[in-house]
């Protein structure tokens, strides 16, 4: 399909979702991501029956941490997606890009005074 | 891999006499396909193929519809796995030239012409092509270039072998003089004194598959394709595209390589023209969609491209959407007319005049025309058919009957492919593994008798303390990556990267002589690991990871950055971040392959029972072909009876008899000793995985519960006629739908003979906002009836109103039967649809005629509707085994081009009306072909499953069950030392338990944590 979405993503593969830990998805902030998103089989399709659904316990769990240590949960999001719906991730990407422009760096890279470039990092 | 002396194998070939070796004939995609099926299911293949190397026109192409991947890069991994394959000796160029014996035992006489090259010898390297002085024009580029008499066909080549073309060669010619390649050659490989060789091999049956040729279009004397360079054929326009073909991948026209402005289409160009050939060669609307989608694509400026057709036969799965982008979000084109003739202009832009829908003339002008030159079969083809003693049918195909659509007249000899008929990629697919199923039915006793034995060299040991030295291969794949990235900045960076030993970069990276190269330097540099730097793991990971192999590597110590379909591909406009991101991916890629361990993998057990879901034509086939693979197969069928939809069909377009064919096959499969059927079963349970599934299914009117233990699933749940909501369907009882028509024409033919006139509405319930595919079966449907209700009166007046006929093929032979024989056809568009009027029981029919423009009404004794396949209600088993199905219902194969019946999840299968609607030839091959795949996964036996699994650290363990109430397979067990315990053999390697484990102590190996950790830590 070859649809265009910003450069601004780098993709982690994983077996499936229920593989997210919630230390790399912590570690990911702490290294310096603005932003982070979990993607994974649409729910009640997992691959291998029900990944997803603690991946996304996982992520709540993040969420809270990250709003407690004043990084913001909103910077992690989570998808579910199937491998025929091209079109909405590069939607996706393009939506997540600009709220973290919005958002500005994560508070994180801007005490570390770590890397210039706005990053998302994605996770399938 | 089996033993190479299987002792008892060897025995019943001697009780049988007959041959585990097998010919394909025809190196293209099909007997590509064909070669590997038979290869990985225990034959040994003689893959012949007349040019000197195998690839045929696939390789030709730049992109494939209706995915538009790129075509070289889904055809490179099979042309590389058949070169490399153990059991497939690729004879190319070579010629059969007579065949004598039996259906299980022939033999068959090839020759084999001097290649002038000593192959053992030749390495590839291309100087006697720099050297030679002869250019000549390239075939390969359709003329559009030049090579030398020296040549290797195209890059990726297999085998990447150099030829001498004797026609050409200054030495042939002049007698003697020149000697340049034989002079420079540096391993001695050129030997102008090689002599043809004649062999004699035996084979237990043989597989046809040498294609199709392009129509010359130079006899339309009004097209003037021969002397005006910018009127080309659809193949050198495929050429243009290509990035490896005459113009680099840049769309320019030949005769002043300028940018083209406006490009037109010629539908038809030697097809559905009684001058050339009658029928429709089936894939040309869709590849000038195609060329027109991805000419705009290429262009950086606004081009105009517009297609010229007749009909527009977007018939297969999921091609009318594709039509529907190109004219509403690509802005292509369409325009209904057949054009007469091309008249030059200055500067070589073109002219064609013609007349518009609403008949008024119009005169536009194209900087080039493509012409969509048909199929057709080759003096050599005809000739192969003649050796062979195959009937071939009144347009000189390969003859084969609906109900064994991959059997040749004589027994033993099999066709698939566009020899059988012009198709598609997918169906020549579909029909390869048909064609292999079928020679596995009929030769299945003599398995693994004639194949060899892999010897992988003795992996090289890698000690924990071993520095890690990677390798990294960088891909420009043509200029797909090239073209973005820029690679040799990448690749210049990629060598500053810790524990880098070694950087390359290629234009191909998957290509055979890479993966020779490869090996090589893995040797040289001692490397112990290795990155790839191309395109996604989906379709490549395995072929490296087996030159890994090859190379003494463990295939685990392998890593892909994927630069293509993750950056060049979706960052087009965005050159240097698209460069950046290359980098980090790299860079992410090397820091994970660092942390890389070997991993072993341990056998897989296989159920060898097959379980085939759906009992209908499909079904039927495919659990028929398991049981003569000597399979035990369970069929199961919801209904009471068996046979589906095909119990409403009463004969094919041919005139077969559809109910005597059904009868005899269900006889036969009940009869069959290896199958069992079971009625009324209803599936409510599955589980497990390839190899090892349990079905649960309710049995009978009682409901009986049953598990099965079976090995493979093939998907047969067919499609069911839709119910129309139009046209008054239901309220009178003469507005009836295709089957209906034809059970009415079976049960009461004397009173429809008496009707007057009787109109066919095409297209309900398809082509629609609810369902927006073609039906693919209705057209034929409609021209059947109405050639039977001509038969049973002449007299009657049949109309057939219609959007596009779509009589593909041979079928448009009976599209135009039916016009010779009166029935009148009237096309409407979709704003307009015809109206169905009921007036106190007297049906007429009201349509705006497109040629008179204006509204007609007509008094009818019937309305038929061609009411469209809708698929049937799989939701609840699809989600049971979890695989997909499209907004249609229908379920979704693992590639929509080269593995159209299997799903992405291993061990189960597909055919029939549940994949898309089809014919029942359509459905019997595809049958066929999953049965075949299925079979092939069945009987080798000795496959391993993935190193990829959990494992625990005892020691730390504190059995506080986490991870055995995570499992979704309830692997883990507290083992009596009380510490979860993990079958390596069960675990799906998913990592759900290792993210739970609140100890940290279970991890999935080749994604450890620190795997995982290490390329979110380089990243910032």
């Amino acid at each position: 399909m070859r649809l265009q979405y910003p450069p601004s993503v780098r993709i982690i593969e994983v077996p499936c979702t229920g593989k997210v830990d919630i230390m790399h998805l912590l570690m990911a902030f702490e290294y310096g991501a603005d932003g982070v998103i979990v993607m994974g089989c649409l729910e009640g399709d997992c691959h291998y029956g029900a990944g997803n659904l603690y991946a996304k316990k996982r992520g709540n769990r993040v969420k809270e941490i990250l709003d407690k240590v004043g990084v913001g949960g909103e910077r992690l999001a989570m998808y579910n997606l199937t491998s025929g719906m091209g079109g909405r991730f590069a939607e996706i990407i393009r939506e997540i890009t600009e709220k973290v422009m919005e958002l500005g760096p994560s508070p994180i890279r801007v005490a570390t005074g770590k890397a210039v470039r706005p990053i998302a990092e994605v996770t399938t | 891999m089996p033993q190479e002396k299987d002792v008892t194998a060897q025995e019943s070939a001697q009780r049988s006499g007959n041959v585990g070796a097998v010919m394909v004939v025809g190196g293209g995609v099909a007997g590509i396909q064909a070669a590997l099926d038979m290869a990985n299911s225990g034959f040994y293949v003689y893959l012949v193929e007349n040019k000197p190397a195998i690839g045929g026109v696939m390789a030709q192409l730049d992109k494939t519809f209706p995915t538009n991947d790129c075509s070289m890069c889904i055809l490179s991994p099979k042309l590389v796995e058949c070169g490399r394959h153990l059991n497939i000796e690729i004879l190319a160029p070579a010629t059969v030239q007579g065949i004598n014996g039996v259906p299980g035992h022939f033999t068959v006489k090839i020759t084999q012409p001097a290649r002038y090259i000593d192959l053992a010898k030749c390495i590839g390297c291309g100087v006697c092509a720099e050297k030679c002085p002869k250019k000549v024009p390239d075939e390969f580029n359709q003329g559009l270039g030049t090579r030398k008499s020296a040549y290797v066909m195209y890059p990726q080549a297999v085998p990447l072998k150099y030829a001498i073309d004797k026609a050409s060669c200054i030495y042939f010619k002049k007698g003697g003089k020149c000697k340049a390649c034989e002079k420079f050659c540096p391993t001695g490989a050129v030997d102008l004194e090689q002599k043809d060789q004649v062999r004699d091999l035996e084979v237990g049956a043989v597989i046809l598959t040498p294609g199709f040729r392009t129509f010359d279009p130079s006899q339309y004397p009004t097209y003037h394709y021969a002397h005006f360079p910018n009127v080309v054929t659809s193949l050198e326009f495929e050429r243009i595209l290509s990035a490896s073909g005459p113009f680099g991948g840049h769309l320019v026209r030949p005769s002043d390589h300028a940018e083209p402005k406006k490009i037109a289409w010629l539908q038809c160009v030697g097809s559905r023209d009684v001058k050339y050939h009658t029928y429709c060669s089936s894939v040309c609307c869709m590849y000038a969609i195609k060329e027109a989608v991805i000419s705009k694509e290429h262009a950086s400026y606004p081009l105009d491209t517009a297609i010229f057709f007749m009909d527009m036969r977007t018939f297969g799965k999921d091609f009318e959407l594709y039509y529907n982008r190109a004219k509403d979000e690509h802005g292509v084109r369409f325009v209904r007319s057949r054009i007469h003739s091309i008249d030059p202009l200055a500067d070589g832009d073109l002219q064609v005049r013609y007349a518009d829908e609403s008949g008024e003339e119009k005169i536009e002008t194209f900087n080039l025309i493509v012409l969509s030159v048909g199929m057709e079969v080759s003096q050599a083809s005809r000739e192969l058919s003649s050796t062979l003693g195959v009937d071939a049918n009144s347009h000189d195909f390969v003859a084969t009957s609906p109900f064994a659509p991959v059997s040749a007249s004589r027994p033993g000899i099999y066709v698939s492919g566009a020899m059988q008929g012009p198709k598609d990629i997918p169906e020549s697919v579909m029909q390869a593994s048909a064609a292999a199923g079928a020679v596995s039915a009929s030769l299945g006793d003599v398995r693994w008798t004639e194949t060899r034995l892999k010897k992988t060299p003795e992996p090289k040991a890698i000690r924990p303390e071993d520095a890690p030295r990677i390798g990294v291969f960088v891909c420009n794949c043509g200029i797909n990556i090239g073209g973005i990235v820029n690679v040799p900045d990448l690749a210049e960076y990629v060598k500053t990267l810790p524990n880098v030993a070694y950087v390359e970069e290629n234009l191909f990276t998957c290509s055979q002589d890479t993966q020779v190269q490869m090996t090589k330097i893995i040797e040289e540099h001692n490397l112990n690991r290795v990155v790839v730097a191309a395109c996604t793991p989906i379709t490549h990971e395995s072929l490296f990871r087996e030159t890994l192999t090859d190379a003494g590597l463990n295939k685990y110590l392998f890593e892909m950055a994927n630069i293509r379909n993750q950056d060049s591909w979706v960052h087009m406009k965005e050159q240097d971040k698209a460069t950046d991101k290359a980098k980090d991916l790299v860079r992410m890629a090397v820091a994970r392959a660092s942390l890389l361990k070997p991993l072993m993998e341990k056998p897989l057990s296989i159920n060898q029972r097959a379980l085939v879901i759906g009992g209908g034509i499909a079904g039927l086939n495919a659990a028929l072909n398991l049981g003569d693979q000597g399979f035990e197969t369970i069929l199961l069928e919801k209904e009471p009876q068996l046979g589906g939809n095909a119990r409403r069909v009463h004969k094919t377009i041919e005139g077969l008899d559809v109910q005597a064919y059904l009868d005899g096959l269900i006889e036969q499969v009940k009869a069959h000793n290896k199958i069992q059927v079971l009625t009324s079963a209803l599936v409510v349970g599955f589980i497990g995985y390839k190899g090892n599934f349990t079905t649960e299914v309710l049995v009978g009117p009682g409901m009986y519960e049953r598990k099965i233990d079976h090995g493979i699933t093939v998907v047969a749940t067919g499609a069911h006629e839709y119910h129309p909501k139009e046209f008054l369907y239901g309220e009178h009882e003469r507005v009836m739908t295709q089957l209906e028509l034809g059970d009415f024409l079976h049960r009461e033919k004397d009173s429809a003979a008496k009707w007057d006139r009787v109109v066919m509405v095409q297209c309900v319930g398809s082509r629609n906002d609810e369902s927006p595919n073609c039906s693919r079966l209705c057209c034929q449907g409609a021209v059947k009836y109405a050639l039977q209700l001509k038969g049973l009166n002449p007299d009657m007046d049949v109309v057939i109103l219609y959007r596009d006929m779509r009589t593909y093929g041979f079928l448009e032979d009976y599209y135009r039967e039916a016009r010779e024989k009166g029935v009148l056809f009237s096309r409407f568009e979709p704003d307009r649809l015809p109206q169905v009027n009921n007036d106190n029981g007297q049906l007429s029919v009201t349509f705006v005629d497109h040629v008179l423009g204006r509204p007609i009404n007509m008094a009818v004794d019937a309305v038929v509707l061609s009411a469209g396949a809708r698929a049937a209600d799989t939701e609840e088993l699809a989600s049971l085994l979890k695989i997909p199905r499209n907004a249609g219902g229908f379920f979704i194969e693992a590639h929509a081009k080269l593995r159209p019946v299997d799903f992405a999840s291993e061990g189960i299968f597909l055919c029939g009306m549940a994949h898309s609607p089809k014919l029942i030839n359509e459905s019997i091959a595809q049958a066929m072909a999953a049965a075949s795949r299925a079979g092939a996964f069945l009987a080798d036996v000795n496959q391993t499953i993935s190193g990829i699994t959990a494992h625990v650290e005892p020691d730390r363990c504190a059995a506080c069950l986490v991870c055995v109430r995570t499992c979704p397979y309830g692997i883990p067990q507290i083992s009596r030392d009380n510490v979860s315990e993990i079958n390596e053999a069960l675990c799906q390697g998913c990592g759900t338990c290792a993210s739970e484990c609140p100890a940290k102590i279970i991890q999935v190996a080749h994604f450890e944590d620190d795997q995982i950790s290490a390329k979110i830590k380089t990243l910032y």
